[in-house]
Order: structure tokens, then sequence, then C-alpha cells
């Protein structure tokens, strides 16, 4: 063991002896690795990047919460079948609030669009949420300023609104949104409550950011019909661990609700975060799929610019090798000579490559929140050793087999 | 006490389907502090009867015993090893590693010992004052003489107190005044009670070893001890 540090010690100094003495060289080709590197940490950061802000917004959400619609948010069912449904009513919401026994709270929730304003101020396309006052009970949101709408304000309809942290940015650079009269549409409208950041990005108009809630009431007086439009039931389980039993009882209540006999089909589909996770690691993975395929690629290239710097340098040391043999190196000690030659060089690439990448997710990061993590460290210090490894195996075999006759007299 | 002990060995070579016999049937011993000349026309097999003798290469047929255990039947490790540790090389292009000091050329083969660094820098830096260059220990080769590096690759062979150093046309790029100097130089090792190998084709260098072996067609013509062998005096000049 002791004779192998020895040997690896050793080994590195002849190796950095070696790549000092060919600088431009050793610099030139650790650039395929450094590009290389470069791609796969920013790949890698970007898609954990994008990874954490789906469970950031997703977390928000409440993954304890089913959402009764009537579709499904990802049809894996033939269309034609599920067009004709009926709406979803107040209603049923109605019944089904009194029959359902283990929800922890339920609300009803419709959605709408329009530009909201504050005098000059004005956000376009914001994603009305109108509801009850229990929906905020059906959510994780917490506040920056003032409260949810109260029920009787729910109930009366007012023209009371709580908006998402990026609306109150938008319309009160100066805070201070607090009792103000905002414009939704036409109608005024006044500030109760300010979220405080909750979602991502990465939700779109689904972020909780982005979005201004409002009673039911209010949204169907002045923005949507309430004969026309369905409504999505939130139904939160009181934890995690009994929303398979929430949802049995969700859909035996909703079946009744809609008084469907045994033998018909369910009118209606129960969503959960679930199938919104199951979609996103599609997308994601195709993503990753794809990424992982052109930075492997590049890094690729790189190592067959090592590998071909090796087989010349084998080559040009041939009598350096020879003699190395002579005064009693082993095979084993040329071979390891001249992986590590190639893995240092890799390996400082990997470095700069890794520094660069830094550098560039901070750029990066104006637009997309991202940061480089400790994994991404261990990949590129990882990746680009095995990348050396791999890439100077062949020429540093090539060296170890040599005759040390023929090296010697080889010129 | 035999140090090489060679008995009928041959060494047969393909080139493409012919075969070429490089040595035929070479039987011979050397003894410790011996200072034998191998000489012969090129093509006699010297070349190859020196790298039979440094364990470059293994015997086709034959029997090799260096200090007792039969080379022949040696692994490509175990030959390392005996090169490390048992013989001492000085080439006729010195073959020393261009972008290194004349200090890191010589602990070369420490390394491959095993030796740790301390020691080596020790040894190494003994090695070259006995060669006489001591003040030129950080030199690179291509600030040194040619009779300056071939002093430097003879450092590197005594650095590892080997059983014999070998020696192939060590004067062979160097002009013969300078050749000379190398050869007061073997001399002096010699006298220290070292055993040395020198294969040349040059008479006048045979001239200083004490035992002279002539090849022929990879046979053995004649082996004669020289009894006035030339003894080079050494000139104040030379080793500072």
């Amino acid at each position: 063991m002791n004779n192998f540090f020895f040997e690896l010690k050793e080994g590195m100094l002849i190796a950095l002896r070696a790549i000092r003495s060919n600088k431009i060289r050793s610099i030139l080709t650790m650039l395929g690795i450094v590009i290389g590197i470069t791609s796969v940490v920013l790949m890698t950061t970007a898609i954990s990047g994008i990874n954490n802000a789906f469970e950031k917004g997703i977390s928000a959400l409440g993954s304890d919460v089913l959402y009764v619609n009537k579709r499904p948010w990802f049809q894996n069912v033939d269309w034609w079948k599920i067009r004709n449904r009926k709406n979803i009513t107040m209603e049923d919401f109605e019944k089904f609030k009194e029959l359902a026994k283990l929800p922890q709270a339920v609300a009803p929730v419709v959605n709408s669009n329009r530009t909201v304003k504050y005098q000059d101020r004005r956000v376009d396309g914001v994603f009305l949420t109108g509801s009850t006052a229990d929906y905020v009970k059906t959510t994780n949101f917490t506040f920056d300023l003032g409260r949810f709408f109260t029920e009787t304000e729910g109930k009366a309809s007012r023209n009371v609104v709580v908006i998402g942290s990026e609306i109150a940015k938008n319309l009160f650079p100066m805070g201070n949104a607090l009792d103000k009269e905002i414009k939704i549409g036409n109608e005024n409208f006044k500030v109760v409550g300010v979220l405080a950041e909750q979602g991502s990005f990465i939700l779109g108009p689904f972020n909780p950011d982005n979005q201004v809630y409002l009673p039911i009431g209010s949204v169907f007086k002045y923005f949507m019909s309430r004969w026309s439009s369905s409504i999505t039931i939130n139904v939160r389980a009181t934890s995690p661990a009994t929303v398979e039993e929430t949802k049995a009882e969700t859909e035996g209540v909703m079946r009744k609700v809609r008084g469907l006999k045994y033998d018909e089909d369910n009118d209606f589909a129960i969503n959960q975060q679930e199938a919104l996770q199951q979609n996103f690691n599609s997308v994601v993975g195709v993503i990753q799929i794809a990424g992982l395929f052109i930075t492997g690629l590049s890094l690729f290239v790189g190592a067959i610019g090592i590998m071909n710097i090796m087989f010349v340098s084998v080559r040009e040391r041939t009598k350096e090798i020879g003699l190395r043999k002579a005064i009693g190196a082993k095979r084993r000690t040329i071979l390891g000579q001249f992986i590590l030659e190639s893995s240092a060089i890799c390996l400082m690439g990997g470095m700069v490559g890794l520094v660069l990448a830094i550098l560039l997710s901070m750029v990066i990061n104006q637009f997309i929140v991202t940061s480089v993590e400790y994994g991404a460290f261990i990949i590129a210090i990882v990746v680009s050793l095995l990348t050396g490894i791999i890439a100077g195996f062949a020429p540093a075999y090539t060296a170890a087999k040599m005759d040390p006759v023929e090296a010697l007299r080889y010129e | 006490m035999n140090i090489i002990n060679i008995e009928h060995i041959a060494k047969i070579y393909e080139v493409g389907s012919e075969k070429v016999h490089a040595l035929r049937d070479v039987t011979l011993k050397i003894d410790k502090n011996e200072y034998v000349a191998i000489m012969g026309p090129s093509g006699s097999g010297k070349s190859t009867l020196m790298n039979m003798l440094g364990c470059l290469d293994t015997p086709t047929s034959g029997k090799y015993d260096f200090t007792g255990s039969s080379v022949s039947e040696m692994s490509d490790n175990d030959l390392a090893k005996i090169r490390n540790k048992e013989i001492g090389f000085v080439f006729q292009t010195f073959n020393l590693l261009s972008r290194s000091d004349a200090l890191h050329n010589v602990e070369l083969p420490l390394i491959y010992a095993g030796i740790p660094a301390y020691e080596r820098k020790e040894r190494a830096e003994t090695a070259l004052t006995e060669v006489g260059l001591k003040d030129r220990m950080h030199h690179k080769p291509n600030e040194l003489s040619g009779g300056q590096r071939q002093r430097v690759a003879v450092a590197r062979a005594l650095v590892t107190r080997p059983s014999i150093i070998l020696a192939d046309e060590p004067t062979g790029n160097l002009d013969s005044k300078t050749g000379e100097e190398i050869m007061i130089l073997f001399n002096e090792i010699y006298e220290k009670g070292n055993t040395i190998i020198l294969v040349t084709h040059e008479e006048y260098i045979a001239e200083h070893a004490a035992r002279i072996i002539r090849l022929k067609d990879g046979l053995v013509e004649s082996d004669k001890r020289v009894d006035n062998r030339f003894v080079p005096k050494p000139k104040a000049t030379v080793i500072q």
C-alpha cells in the first residue's frame, strides 16, 4: 500500500513535469475538456435548478390536495368520451362539502384572466382565482401583509382581493399594497392581503405569486357566467398519509353528488399534483437525455483530443520510455505514468471548466434561479478523472508494452 | 565470485519469414570487479549480447544466471527490478531527460527503486560529486558539454550501486580528448571495485579493459586477459 502511494506520488510528479514541459500543447488539449466539463456542469446545474424550482412550486400547492375537475389534467382517455361531461357547479360543491367527512378543507375554485391595474401600473393576463375563505386552508400560503378574505367577505362577494407577491411587486414597487384599491378588469377591489413569495416560475400561470384571489361570487358577478363554467373542487386531506383514503371518499361522494348509477363511469376527474409531477418528469427527462447526449458528445470530442495527444506524446517520447524501462521502470509504472498524465490534464481542465461553469451560472442566474451545487463539484472531478483514465489508457498501454531494446533504438 | 554466467545462449530474431541468428552459441563467465570489453564488427551480435547481459532481452535458448538467479526464466517485472538494482547503463547517446536537470536525471533510477525523496537527493548529489559535476547539479543537459552529459549518465549508472556497469560505446559521440576523459572516469570506477562491461568497436577504447572478448557471427572468437592494460593517467584539470 505504501508502495502504491509512493508510485502514485512519484508518477504524479513525473506527469506534472511532462505537462509543464509542454505547456501550450497541454493547454490546448485541456480546452476540449474545459468545454466538456463546463457544459456537463451547466447542464446538471440547469436541470437541478429546474427541478428545485418545480419542487418548490409544487410544495406551495400542497402534496395532500386533490383537485376535482370535470376533466383530467393530462388526458389519457379519448377526448370524445369526456367532452360532453356536465359542468361541476356550485350546487355540486355545496352537496359535496356536506357529505365529505375526511377532508381537512374543501374549496370551490374558478379561474379567469384579466388585466390588473393600479394607477398607471398594469399587469396583463393575470390569473384570477375565485374561491371561498376556506381556500387558504387548502394551501400552505404565508402572508407578507394582511390576511386572506374572511368567510363573511366571501359569502357577501365583497370587492376584496389577495394578491400574489409578483403582482404586488409590479403594482406596488414601493410596497404598501394593503387597503389600496386596484382595478381588476373594470372593477375596483380592495387589497386585504399580500402573499409572501410562494412558488416559482416553473408553474407559469399557476404560480401563486402571479395570481390574485377574490371571492368566487365576485368572479361570477363580474368576470364569468356562473352557469356556463365548471368549477374545480380543491380537497385537502388531513395529512399526506390520508390522501388515498380521502381520494376514495371523494370519488364516492362525487358519484353520489353527480347521481351516477353503479354501472356508469365517473363523469369527473380527481387530479393530483402527482400527475403534474409525472408530466413534468417526462418533459425534464427528455431535456435531460438530450442535454446529457449533447454534453456527453462534447466531452467525447475532448477525450478523443486527449487520446490523440497522448498517442503523439508516447510516440515522441519512445526513447525516454526505453530509458525509463532500462533503468528499472516496470510496465505498470509506465502505464500509471501516462494515465496519470492524461488524468492530470483532464483534472486541470475539469477544474477550469468548473470555475467557468460557476461564472456562467451566475450569468444565467439573472434569468433562471440556478446554483452550482456540491454535486456538480463531484461530477466535475469524477467525470474529468474518468475521461482522463479512459482516454489515457490506450496510449499508456502502448507505452507500457514497448520493448525497451526497440524503444532505445528509436530515433 | 561469478556475477554473470552464460551457458550456450542463442538469440534468433524473426524478420519477416527469415530467421536471423544474432547469437548462435555463446558461453562466458564474468567475475566481480572485472573490466571487460566486448568487441566485434557490426552484425557480430555484440549489441544483442549487451542487451542480454543488461537483462533488456531474454535469450531464445540457453542459460543466463545473474548473481545466481536465472534471468532466462524471469518475468518482465523481475527483469525491470534486476535492471534497476543490479545494472547501471551508460549509452552512446547519453539518453538523459532533456527537460530535467542533472540531479533529477541521476535520481531517476532511485525513484523506480522506491527510495524516499530526501535520500534520493543525497545519493544523487554524492554520485554527481564522484563524477566531478558537483557544481553542475542544476544544469539541464542542453547547458552541459558532451563530456559532462556522459558524466551525468555515469553518475546515474552508479547511483544505485549496481553489480555491473554496462557501457555501450560510451565515447562514440564524444571527441577523442573528451572520450579519453570518460575512460579515465571508468578506470577510477573500476579501481573502486566496480565491475564494468564495455561494448565498443574501437581498439584503443577496448585497450583500457583488462579482458577483451571478441565476437564474430554470433560466436565468441576470442576471450583474452590483457596483461599490460593501458591505464590512463588522470589529469589534474579533469576532475575539479
